[in-house]
């Protein structure tokens, strides 16, 4: 590597004679190479062994590896926790891959107890590592840079000149140079010894301690975390207790007067759509206006709640999640009195909002022979209808170009109160007969709005209102934490930019009295990435030099100081051109082929 | 938010235009820089071959400090900086660049470079009347993405030449993939120009998108600068082991950059851009926070952006950690950026082909290709 076998001999010695000057550069645990003769110590020497590997960079760096492997079968099997209709599907579908699946976790990976030992593992060395690294870094901050090693000359970055200044001149100059340039600098024995970076150390550190302030902030919000889901039809309200929401969920440590309390009603909700281009179809707008009241008796407020724009009331946020079109219907009784009038929340099938339902007639409803019965309407919906010619019900634009509801008529027992909570989209059939229609089949009809389906019999009627609701879905989430974990993410950007763009690297300026004159020696030593180094000494030697300035020289250039040059300098780096064609500058002796190290 | 604004048909034409005409710069420029490579090669360039023979190829600009390549002494005004290898790497000077120091193959790769520009600068035109025409930032669509991540992957590629980085030998590899880019992306991913819909509006959008092309462009370049370091390092092994490597092999690899100047330009790009990416992926949750009800969910996306980082964070552990260094280091650095390119291709066409949102308000989401 290096142009003479002297130097080369010489190359191991070295290394030993950095000694201390090259240690603590880093906090970097020191990796030895694994070891294969396993403690005979007990339980104790084994758990002290464990531990060590455990802390050790190599374990932190596969277990890195091991869990950006174990989170991609989540993104190809559908998750519990994401999707829970595609989890059902997939079951259906793979009747014996699916109780594998169950039993390896595969539907809940993120919550699978092999995903979290993994990230249990690594954050428990994290720590085991970030303990003892800050206790090194603070006695390294506590200390003084060390001193020079003995030749500077076997530093990977040198120089020297003679000069006539008094080496206590040349060593005062450093000082006070490498002080003005923020260095941590001190005088031992003959040389100057000044050390820069730690904001590297510090970010670094900084950076994982952030991981583990994101990771308790994410899990703390797990465990605390609610949320529900709700629609509400316009000009209905909403107020949040835990039995007015449709659905909800909640993390393990979750209490019900965790719940912030707010209530808001639903004026308005506007969609618009593309009417033209490949995106026909697309929501425009999609936005909900709502007042609101804070705490039990607040101020009413007004807001508008958008796709992105969710609004925050306390540690609870609302978001528009959904849309759909409740068509108010009225169910008159064979005497035309009216026993059933509201708006009938249907759920959208499709992204044109084809749409179905069912109304249901619980109770004041008594059919002709006086007996009181139940009704039971299935509901198919679409805003903009094909037209009878076009063969399909299903919409074809999700705007209310032309509304049509398709209806169809059951009276019986719609078995409302038997215990089990029914769904408000399905109706059970079991004790419900159908009103037939003349041909004897189940009685239906399209309806335009502002029409009219007839019961037989006498039994009553139900119209189509012209009046279209619309109805919007929130989801109301709570989930603490979230500003420790934003911050905890700021502050790992922070130190990990620091970590990574600062160099830490030291400096020694020798001067000794030699034959007449002063002998000043420079040499820098930074971490292997860095570029900078020689750069930083080149420019120092040269403030300096302009203090000391050089007198003659005995030598002549290109004497057998032991000149080591590799390129080593990145092509990123100030030092190399990208464009240059090759300029001939001074060539070298040739090692002989082969003449690799290491 | 305004609605359905009319969008601009004669910018949008006018793009289309512009990113065609990029084509064709881009495919002169491609012949020019195979001209370069082809006349470079005839003239005899085996520096690393000749017994790794420290042949200076750039000098430096340092204020004070001169770095002489291989030559290993940084002239100062007077005192000389005396840079020596850390122990255990190789002597190995850096290759001369495509034309491998010939001159006519120099004038070709000039003429190429100068073709580059040309064609970035209409492809940015094309992107950005795109952006006009569609009255938001251009990637609300796979083909608005692509046309604007090769147009940033050729302004990394330019703004390092710029900086003058030694990444002149990229202009080939890079030429044909933003070739292969566009291509892909006027063919098969062509998308009307159109309005972004409702649930993209958020300027979190804007912020994380834009620096997940940034990361992806600069990503790549880190990419392809590994291969290129796995090809020479075997190289320089076989030479070093007395082997004889192909001519082809020697007149093309010969003009690279030393082995270990390959394996630290790609260390800096990668680590440089590292926390941009962490940055860009703190920008999603907070764009998902606010557009979904959770910041964090394990959606597929959001899970290969986390593969993603954790693999890179991986490589630089690795690159601290003694005998993970260089190649084991390099194949890490490449599975993350398989990582990054299976979560912009393979998410959107095997993942969430499957995927929908149960909202519709939200199912549109997909149809954006996010
Ligand atoms: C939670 C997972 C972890 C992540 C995402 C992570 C990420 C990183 C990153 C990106 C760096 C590069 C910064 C630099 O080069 O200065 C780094 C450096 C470092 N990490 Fe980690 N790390 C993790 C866990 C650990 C663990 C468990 C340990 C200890 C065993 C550790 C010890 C170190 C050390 C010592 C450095 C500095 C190396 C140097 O000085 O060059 N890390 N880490």
């Amino acid at each position: 590597m290096s142009d003479t076998t002297t130097d080369n001999s010489t190359q191991t010695g070295d290394d030993q004679d950095l000694g201390a000057a090259g240690s603590q550069l880093s906090t970097a645990p020191v990796e030895d190479a694994p070891s294969p003769n396993l403690p005979a110590l007990g339980v104790i020497g084994w758990a002290r062994w464990f531990w060590r590997q455990l802390t050790s960079m190599r374990v932190a760096l596969l277990l890195l590896l091991l869990l950006s492997l174990a989170a991609i079968p989540g993104s190809l099997i559908p998750q519990t926790g994401i999707d829970e209709t595609r989890v059902a599907d997939f079951r259906e579908r793979h009747d014996v891959l699916a109780p594998v699946y169950d039993k390896l976790g595969l539907f809940n990976v993120y919550s699978s107890v092999w995903f979290s030992a993994i990230y249990i593992l690594l954050f428990v060395s994290l720590i085991g590592c970030i303990v003892p690294r800050t206790w090194q870094f603070v006695g390294q901050l506590r200390g003084r840079p060390p001193g020079a090693p003995r030749r500077l000359t076997r530093l990977p970055a040198h120089t020297t000149w003679r000069t006539s200044a008094a080496p206590e001149e040349v060593r005062e100059a450093a000082l006070a140079l490498l002080r003005k340039r923020r260095f941590r600098a001190h005088t031992v024995g003959d040389a100057v010894a000044a050390e820069k970076g730690y904001l590297r150390e510090l970010g670094n550190l900084a950076f994982h301690l952030a991981l583990i302030v994101m990771l308790i902030a994410f899990a703390w919000g797990q465990l605390f975390k609610s949320e529900g889901n709700k629609i509400v039809v316009e000009g209905d309200g909403f107020s949040n207790t835990l039995t007015q929401y449709d659905d909800f969920k909640s993390g393990n440590l979750f209490t019900n007067d965790d719940l912030e309390p707010f209530s808001f009603d639903v004026k308005e909700f506007t969609g618009t759509y593309e009417r033209t281009g490949p995106n026909r179809g697309t929501p425009r707008t999609y936005e909900t206006e709502v007042t609101y009241t804070e705490g039990a008796d607040g101020e009413e407020k007004n807001a508008v709640i958008k796709v992105n724009k969710p609004l925050e009331i306390g540690d609870a946020k609302v978001y528009l999640v959904s849309h759909g079109y409740a068509p108010v219907v009225t169910v008159r009784d064979g005497k035309g009195e009216i026993v059933y009038q509201d708006a009938v929340p249907l759920l959208p099938l499709d992204n044109n909002v084809t749409s179905n339902g069912v109304v249901k007639v619980l109770d004041g409803y008594r059919n002709p022979q006086g007996k009181k019965e139940q009704l039971g309407f299935q509901a198919f919906f679409v805003p903009t209808f094909g037209g009878s010619a076009s063969g399909t019900m299903l919409s074809q634009f999700p705007a209310l170009d032309y509304p049509v509801l398709a209806l169809n008529a059951y009276h019986g027992d719609l078995k409302a109160d038997s215990g089990i909570p029914q769904s408000v989209y399905q109706m059970d059939k079991t004790k419900m007969k159908e009103f037939k229609d003349a041909d004897g089949e189940l009685l239906k009809k399209l309806l335009t709005p502002g029409e009219t389906m007839t019961l037989p019999g006498g039994a009553g009627s139900i119209t189509f209102e012209k009046d279209i609701k619309e109805w919007a879905g929130f989801q109301v989430v709570q989930e603490p934490g979230g500003g420790w974990a934003l911050g905890g993410a700021l502050a790992a950007i922070g130190g990990l930019a620091a970590s990574l763009f600062v160099q830490r690297r030291r400096v020694w300026v020798r001067a000794v009295r030699g034959d007449g004159v002063t002998v000043v020696e420079m040499a820098g030593l930074g971490r292997s990435e860095s570029a900078k180094v020689p750069e930083e000494l080149g420019d120092l030697a040269g403030v300096l030099y302009e203090r000391a300035p050089g007198v003659a020289d005995p030598e002549p250039d290109g004497t057998p100081e032991p000149v080591a040059a590799p390129p080593s300098e990145d092509p990123g780096a100030s030092d190399a051109s990208g464009t240059t064609t090759s300029t001939d500058t001074d060539s070298q002796a040739v090692p002989a082929e082969g003449a690799e190290q290491q | 938010m305004t609605l359905a604004a009319a969008t601009n048909e004669n910018l949008a034409e006018i793009s289309n235009v512009l990113i065609y005409s990029a084509m064709a710069v881009y495919t002169l420029a491609f012949f020019a820089y195979i001209a370069e490579w082809i006349f470079g090669s005839r003239s005899k360039v085996a520096r690393t071959a000749a017994a790794l023979t420290p042949k200076a190829s750039a000098a430096g600009t340092a204020p004070a400090v001169t770095v002489r390549q291989g030559g290993g002494t940084a002239v100062l005004e007077r005192p000389k900086v005396t840079v020596r290898a850390a122990s255990g790497s190789r002597d190995v000077p850096d290759g001369p660049g495509a034309h491998g120091g010939d001159e006519q193959g120099d004038l070709y790769g000039r003429i190429a470079i100068s073709l580059t520009v040309l064609a970035f600068a209409l492809s940015f035109g094309g992107v950005l009347t795109r952006a006009l025409s569609v009255e938001r930032a251009p990637w609300g669509n796979m083909y608005e993405f692509n046309i604007t991540f090769s147009t940033t992957a050729v302004g990394v590629y330019l703004l390092l030449l710029a900086l003058k980085k030694n990444v002149r030998w990229l202009g080939l590899f890079l030429t044909t993939s933003v070739l292969l880019d566009l291509g892909l992306a006027v063919t098969v991913l062509y998308t009307a120009s159109d309005q972004l819909v409702p649930a993209l509006h958020s300027y979190w959008l804007y912020i994380h998108v834009s620096t997940a092309i940034l990361c992806g462009a600069v990503f790549y370049v880190g990419a392809f600068t590994t291969v290129m370091y796995l090809f020479k390092d075997s190289y320089e092994n076989k030479l070093a082991n007395g082997g004889k490597p192909g001519s082809f092999a020697t007149s093309f690899l010969e003009r690279l950059p030393a082995a270990a100047s390959l394996d630290k330009f790609a260390y800096r790009v990668n680590a440089a851009v590292f926390p941009l990416w962490t940055f860009t992926i703190i920008a999603g949750a907070i764009w998902a926070g606010d557009a979904w009800g959770r910041y964090w969910g394990w959606d597929p996306k959001e899970t290969w952006s986390f593969i993603t980082w954790v693999a890179y964070a991986g490589y630089l552990h690795a690159r601290a950690t003694a005998g993970w260094k260089g190649r084991k280091a390099a194949y890490l650095a490449l599975i993350a950026f398989g990582c990054w390119l299976f979560n912009y291709y393979g998410v959107n066409i095997f993942v969430n082909g499957k995927h929908s949102y149960a909202d519709v308000g939200l199912g549109v989401l997909q149809s954006a290709g996010f």
